[in-house]
């Protein structure tokens, strides 16, 4: 096995470097209250593997990276999926930076949601959280120069949001038939989006202004009689238009964020915004731990009618950086709904062991829940997940 | 150029004996350290450290670092780090100034993120080792104010002892005492003092060996901390000065990129 990849580095008498990493992970998520839906789960076990193969050559002017993704899942079959997260070929030159393939491209600064993130579809089954995403079709072509980066893309090929499968918890109800899928786009999911942003960093101030022509991420769900009479939401994905805006001022041990969107469809135009800081206290008590605090406020103009969770709601977070020798980290922190009686509560740990392995915990619980809000469908899914992987 | 220097140094070291108050002498020999390291452009390194704790059980980093100098700043740096595994790809970069604080990004793979991050952080441990974030980066003479101690013999070489201060009020230290060699001008020792005043950390500078006939850089840096029993041993090795880095290898697209 290990010669035939050697092989692949076509001109041995070049300076080459190729390599596998990646890692293993097993995962328990343990569900605590009784689910909406009998058919659902209490308690999961899966499987995840992720490896990595990286190649350069041309004095490092030129990569290929191909990292496919498999999760197996005991009780969902939605969850059991394949993924290939990155295939992607990248040139770059003195002048310009071109990649082409299936690629992973983040853009914002805020913590409690990644409002501005539009590029790549959100693989939610993954995780609750959104920031598990799908590889995305794409050709590249960026520019740094003394202004600034400017990133201009073509988006071929549109992938659809995962949703968890009839047995798997974190789920709407009814569920989500991604057979029903449909689209404003006459040409499905073969259209090519476009979407051009511009970066960068002037003193202590970091901004990035982008806009997105195309298929937007964030489906609607529209309640629909299946060929099996059943009742089920299917996913209508509209054309729009998208101006975004991230900022991030550095002021000393603040942060300061701010991340907002302008979108245009033929339905509606909505205005949307996150904001707020992070502020570090560095050295804990003459320790060598950093305790982070984060607040951020998050607003969408539709209100009630938004079919997002969080149209006016205040995170508020800690963030605790042990800065040992396993890199225990921890990140705590609720969101509260303004407007109702919602909560959400949330932790995330992650500590190394020995130098290949990683333990993780997760724990979310969403606590008074109304009966109108977007999150109620989930509300009995609060649940406490153990991971553990190996490092290869 | 070795003409200029032996000039440069006769005439520094009879200032040692007169009216210079020890003040002035401190700052001085900081300056001649700076000036004999000052051109070198730009170079790339593997890092390994070494970490034992108190028990004597050991872990691994491997990392590797570029820096770019720049003119009338601080240096631009990236490091890349390999090892341990579930942090490779992850990388740092800095833009260090001579006065204010540094600007640094980090690149979060598993997300594909860069995140601007607040470099006051500079006094926490870096990657868990005994050396702080402010002992890796650039050593610019405006950094520390500066006061010559005395002459001494460190391990039979000739030395000069100076103590510095640093300016920033958020460095983890309120002193440290340098042995600098009195024929090469390159740190020897590092003594730190903590916030309480406390002896810290020790810094020795081992197996230096010389690049482009100029630039003397040590291939084994120890550190001990007295105060918890800790070590970390950085080893420097593949130094490649001048190897062609640009600007263009040190911006946010390079940080994305860098494997």
């Amino acid at each position: 096995m290990k010669n035939w990849f050697k092989a692949l580095c076509l001109f041995p008498s070049l300076v080459c470097a190729s390599e596998w990493t990646g890692y293993i992970e097993g995962q328990g998520r343990y569900f605590t209250q009784e689910p909406f839906d009998s058919a659902q789960t209490d308690s999961t076990l899966s499987l995840a593997f992720e490896p990595e193969y990286y190649h350069a050559w041309d004095d490092d002017r030129q990569s290929f990276i191909f990292r496919p993704f498999l999760r197996w899942d005991s009780q969902d079959n939605n969850r059991t999926h394949a993924d290939i997260r990155e295939l992607l070929w990248t040139h770059v030159s003195e002048e310009w930076e071109v990649q082409a393939g299936i690629g992973k491209v983040f853009w914002g600064v805020t913590e409690a949601r990644h409002l501005v993130d539009v590029i790549n579809q959100t693989d939610l089954v993954e995780n609750p959280d959104g920031e598990q995403k799908l590889g995305q079709h794409m050709i590249k072509l960026s520019f740094e120069r003394t202004w600034g980066v400017l990133d201009i893309y073509a988006l071929p090929g549109f992938r659809e949001r995962t949703f968890p499968g009839e047995e798997g918890r974190l789920r709407s109800h009814p569920r989500v038939d991604n057979d029903l899928a449909s689209y404003e786009s006459s040409a499905g999911n073969k259209r090519v989006d476009l979407a051009l942003r511009w970066s960068h960093s002037l003193g202590d101030w970091d901004i990035g202004l982008a806009h997105f022509y195309g298929t937007s991420r964030n489906p609607l769900l529209q309640p629909i009689q299946n060929s099996a009479n059943e009742i089920v939401l299917a996913p209508y994905y509209e054309l729009i238009h998208q101006t975004s805006l991230d900022l991030q001022a550095t002021k000393g041990d603040w942060l300061w964020k701010l991340e907002a969107l302008y979108s245009t469809s033929d339905r509606e135009d909505v205005f949307s915004y996150t904001g707020g800081f992070e502020y570090t206290f560095i050295g804990l008590g003459d320790s060598d731990m950093d305790l982070g605090v984060l607040t951020e406020y998050m607003f969408d103009e539709r209100g009630d009618n938004a079919p997002i969770a969080f149209e006016n709601d205040t995170f508020i977070g800690l963030r605790l950086t042990a800065n040992d020798e396993q890199s225990s980290e921890l990140l705590t922190g609720v969101i509260k709904d303004m407007d109702s009686s919602a909560w959400l509560y949330n932790l995330e740990a992650s500590r190394r062991i020995g130098d290949a392995w990683k333990a993780s915990a997760q724990i979310r619980l969403w606590i008074d829940v109304p009966e109108d809000d977007p999150l109620y469908t989930i509300s009995q899914d609060d649940y406490i997940e153990f991971n553990l992987a190996r490092y290869f | 150029m070795k003409r200029l220097l032996l000039i440069t140094l006769c005439s520094l070291l009879p200032l040692a004996g007169n009216a210079m108050t020890p003040e002035e002498q401190g700052l001085e020999i900081a300056k001649e350290v700076d000036r004999r390291d000052t051109g070198f452009h730009d170079f790339k390194a593997t890092m390994t450290m070494l970490l034992r704790n108190k028990h004597g059980e050991e872990s691994l980093r491997h990392m590797r670092t570029k820096a770019l100098e720049v003119e009338d700043d601080g240096d631009k740096t990236l490091i890349i780090f390999d090892r341990p595994r579930d942090v490779k790809g992850t990388a740092l970069l800095s833009y260090s100034h001579k006065t204010g604080a540094d600007d640094q990004w980090l690149y979060l793979p598993a997300l594909k993120r860069v995140k601007r991050i607040a470099s006051r952080n500079k006094s926490g441990p870096f990657m868990g080792s005994e050396f702080a974030y402010e002992d890796l980066s650039s050593q610019e003479v405006e950094k520390y104010t500066y006061k010559y101690i005395r002459d001494e013999q460190l391990n039979g070489k000739d030395a000069l002892v100076q103590e510095r201060y640093p300016v920033d009020p958020n460095s983890g230290y309120t002193r440290q005492v340098v042995w600098v060699d009195k024929v090469e001008y390159i740190p020897l020792k590092i003594e730190f003092y903590d916030r309480k005043k406390a002896l810290l950390k020790t810094l020795e500078f081992k197996s230096y060996k010389q690049y482009l006939d100029r630039y003397w850089r040590a291939s084994e840096m120890f550190m001990q901390n007295h105060q918890t029993g800790k070590s970390t041993l950085l080893t420097w090795e593949d130094y490649k000065f001048r190897a062609g880095l640009k600007s263009s290898n040190f911006g946010k697209n390079s940080l994305k990129r860098a494997r």
